[in-house]
């Protein structure tokens, strides 16, 4: 069976040889023909009369994609999503911004252009060209240069063209046929049977990549500090009788500074009977300063107005000013610091029993500070 | 195309006459501002003439940076244009010149000169074993003549090589390139320090060196680019093709976007930190009416030349090339307003000698290049890489 001509091919010695070659064929009216040279040679694109490639647009387009999706999506996440205070910067602070935006802008730009040039240019999903396992192929990537004008030129004439190549020197004129099967190799990539293929080949690498990082080739750099001959929390041991790793304490004892808290759900009762230990000196007071404005400031504020950074944000945290607060007695508010109440969570194990009593000393401080009798200003 | 005739078109031609007057006339009319400037307002004077100083050393220095640069890494596409850059470094010298009025009026710019502040202020004090006008002179002194010497060196060896055609000056002067860069770049570093940070010498910038660096080397390449194609239009250079052109777009397009990462990088690392002694710069430069004059810094030294150098086309477009790259001058002439006059005022201010200073030395590139094209060949015809330069291809 005849097949139909592709192009005819000619090859080169070196690279001022296939340079005339070219500037030759495109003066002479050819217009579809290529060059194909194991590296860039510098003039080509003049020599052939190329147009200035339009993948420069798709760079600028791409690149601009990227530096636009950088912005919006750090944007939306320091002013939306996850506002964050960064070393008392505002929210929307641009110059932290610009590495990583240009850092994009230059991802989607190369990538994105390169992608577009396979598409393009290569046509891709079709991977296969009639140039493909000849001879020609096989000379000019390694050390010739090739020339071949394709049998869709208008000017196309078997005979002129031979004549033509032989009269600029082109030497092994050999012609190259299109094989119909390769031509439909592009619809074959989207062929149920390969794509299946495809998922398999993918599926078994992966779980043979695991298998053997993580199982049969797993190293410890060095293990001394991670296999000690001591038992960690939770776990389980043959040395006692129940087989528990962690130890009670002794029956009928209790741990420095753990008194049981025997008010448990019964904060009227606490109340009552809860007497705050501490008298309200200097030295308290700055104790109590301090523990109140590491624990209890960032919900309640910094004076107790219930006006952090929360407000708004949260149930909203409560003024300790109200008539309800001011009207506890000491016990009271020992009970919600160590208990918690509605959103508030248990501040037991943060703060110690003798802080809670500091605390509530310089919370009384303030709240007479905010709420001055008349006797007070004489 | 045969040897005869082309290293025929390559001779020595002379310019026409009325470069040398227009040269000339602004060099008359430069003088004339300086001299009444520093009659009027010797503070002021002073200051623009740090301006002009650091303008004129710019092209001086950046010029030699690019023929010490073409050496090293053996660039082709440059050796017929090198000439350019070679008559522009003998600025050099003609540069210091310019700081010789600045050493009567040190203490009009500088805190440090002042004995009286200095025994007053801890940091100054603790900066005195450099800071101080003795070793500001020596440093002056062997800076600008080492440069010197090297542009000597350079332009000795290769014009040699016009008549000699000997390869070895080529080896020699690529040598000589090596040792040339350590040189330039720590007393690049020597000069921007003395005489632009030192303005303030509470403050410091690690990178301030590298900042003025990217600013010299614009002004050389933007300079060497006007005068190429300015050549090429009157038939000096027949032989250049756009792709010589393209190369040099392709230089100031990198060193635009070169400056603005340098900008940036000082900019950034200052602002995250935000520690008021480093501050105090930017923030300086950032009221009063500086922020505009920032602003502006910013779209004429990046955001215009970047766009306008950015497609292909525009890097081998003579016209483009001319405007853009007499644009990026301006734009280094406004960025050392930016780094020097702050410390004048804490407003910006606009008199007529921030023009009439810098004709001095656009009159003295002219003059200095008009009297070097008729001593000395244009191109290097000696030079073994010459050929190969001028069939230089993309």
């Amino acid at each position: 069976m005849q097949q139909p001509l592709y192009s005819i091919t000619a090859l080169f010695d070196t690279p001022d040889e296939i340079i005339h070659a070219a500037e030759a064929t495109s003066t002479s009216g050819y217009s579809v023909y290529d060059v194909h040279t194991p590296y860039p040679v510098h003039g080509m694109d003049h020599a052939m009369h190329l147009k200035t490639s339009k993948i420069g647009y798709f760079a600028f387009a791409f690149g601009l994609l990227g530096a636009l999706s950088a912005v919006s999506f750090i944007s939306w996440v320091t002013l939306s999503d996850y506002p964050l205070v960064i070393g008392g910067k505002p929210f929307w602070s641009w110059p932290a911004f610009v590495p990583v935006s240009f850092e994009l802008t230059v991802l989607l730009a190369s990538v994105l252009s390169t992608l577009a040039m396979i598409v393009l240019y290569f046509k891709f999903p079709n991977n296969a060209h009639p140039l493909h396992d000849t001879h020609y192929m096989k000379c000019v990537s390694s050390d010739k240069f090739g020339l071949s004008i394709q049998a869709e030129d208008p000017k196309f004439d078997e005979k002129k063209v031979r004549e033509f190549i032989a009269s600029i020197g082109g030497k092994e004129i050999t012609p190259v046929f299109i094989d119909p099967e390769e031509s439909t190799h592009g619809q074959k990539l989207f062929d149920l049977k390969f794509i299946g293929v495809l998922v398999v080949v993918a599926l078994t690498v992966s779980v043979a990549t695991y298998i053997t990082l993580n199982k049969l080739l797993y190293m410890q750099p060095f293990n001394w500090m991670m296999l000690q001959n001591k038992l960690k929390a939770q776990q389980s041991s043959v040395l006692f009788k129940d087989g528990i790793g962690m130890r009670q304490p002794v029956e009928g004892t209790v741990a420095r500074g753990f008194m049981p808290y025997p008010f448990k759900g019964k904060p009227e009762e606490a109340g009552k009977y809860l007497m705050n230990p501490l008298l309200p000196t200097k030295e308290v007071l700055e104790q109590g300063k301090s523990r109140y404005l590491t624990f209890c400031s960032p919900c309640h504020g910094n004076f107790a107005r219930g006006d952090s950074r929360l407000q708004g944000q949260f149930p909203n945290p409560p003024t300790l000013h109200s008539d309800k607060v001011r009207n506890w007695p000491d016990g009271r508010i020992y009970h919600v610091i160590t208990e918690g109440q509605n959103a508030m969570p248990s501040y037991a194990p943060q703060i110690s029993s003798e802080d809670r009593w500091a605390i509530i000393n310089y919370l009384r401080v303030l709240q007479r500070a905010q709420n001055v009798k008349e006797s007070d200003l004489k | 195309m045969n040897g005869q005739q082309s290293s025929a078109e390559l001779l020595k031609k002379p310019l026409p006459a009325n470069v040398s007057k227009i040269g000339w006339g602004l060099i008359l009319f430069g003088t004339v501002c300086c001299v009444l400037g520093f009659m009027m307002d010797v503070r002021l004077a002073s200051f623009v003439q740090l301006m002009n100083f650091l303008f004129l050393t710019s092209i001086g220095i950046g010029a030699l940076f690019l023929v010490a640069l073409e050496y090293i890494a053996g660039a082709v596409w440059s050796v017929p244009i090198r000439r350019v850059n070679e008559f522009l470094a003998s600025l050099i010298p003609i540069a210091a010149l310019m700081a010789v009025p600045l050493f009567f009026h040190l203490h009009e710019l500088y805190q440090w000169v002042n004995a009286g502040t200095v025994s007053q202020d801890v940091v100054l004090k603790m900066k005195e074993p450099y800071l101080n006008v003795n070793f500001f002179t020596i440093r002056f002194v062997v800076v600008f003549g080492m440069w010197t010497l090297f542009f000597y060196l350079f332009t000795h060896n290769s014009l040699r090589q016009d008549i000699d055609k000997n390869r070895n000056h080529t080896k020699f002067n690529i040598g000589l390139a090596a040792a040339y860069m350590p040189i330039f770049a720590v007393g690049l570093t020597i000069v921007a320090i003395d005489w632009a940070m030192s303005l303030e010498p509470h403050w410091y910038s690690t990178i301030y060196g590298v900042y003025y660096f990217a600013g010299t080397v614009l002004a050389g390449v933007s300079t060497a680019t006007y005068i190429t194609v300015k050549l090429h239009e009157h038939g000096f250079f027949p032989r250049l093709r756009r792709d010589h052109f393209y190369s040099l777009g392709t230089l100031m397009f990198v060193f635009v976007n070169f400056w603005a990462y340098i900008a940036f990088s000082q900019f950034l690392l200052i602002w995250y930190a935000n520690l008021p002694e480093e501050t105090t710069w930017f923030i300086a430069r950032w009221k009063n009416g500086w922020e505009y004059i920032s602003v502006l810094l910013i779209v004429v030294h990046f955001a215009v030349p970047y766009f306008m150098l950015l497609s292909q086309d525009s890097k081998m477009d003579l016209k483009r090339l001319k405007f853009i790259s007499i644009w990026i001058l301006f734009a280094h002439l406004l960025d050392l307003y930016w780094l020097v006059m702050p410390s004048y005022s804490v407003s910006p201010v606009f008199s007529w000698m921030e023009i009439g200073f810098p004709l001095l030395s656009v009159g003295l590139v002219i003059v200095i290049f008009v009297w070097k094209m008729k001593r000395q060949n244009l191109i290097p015809v000696g030079d073994p890489k010459l050929q190969r330069g001028l069939e230089f291809r993309l």
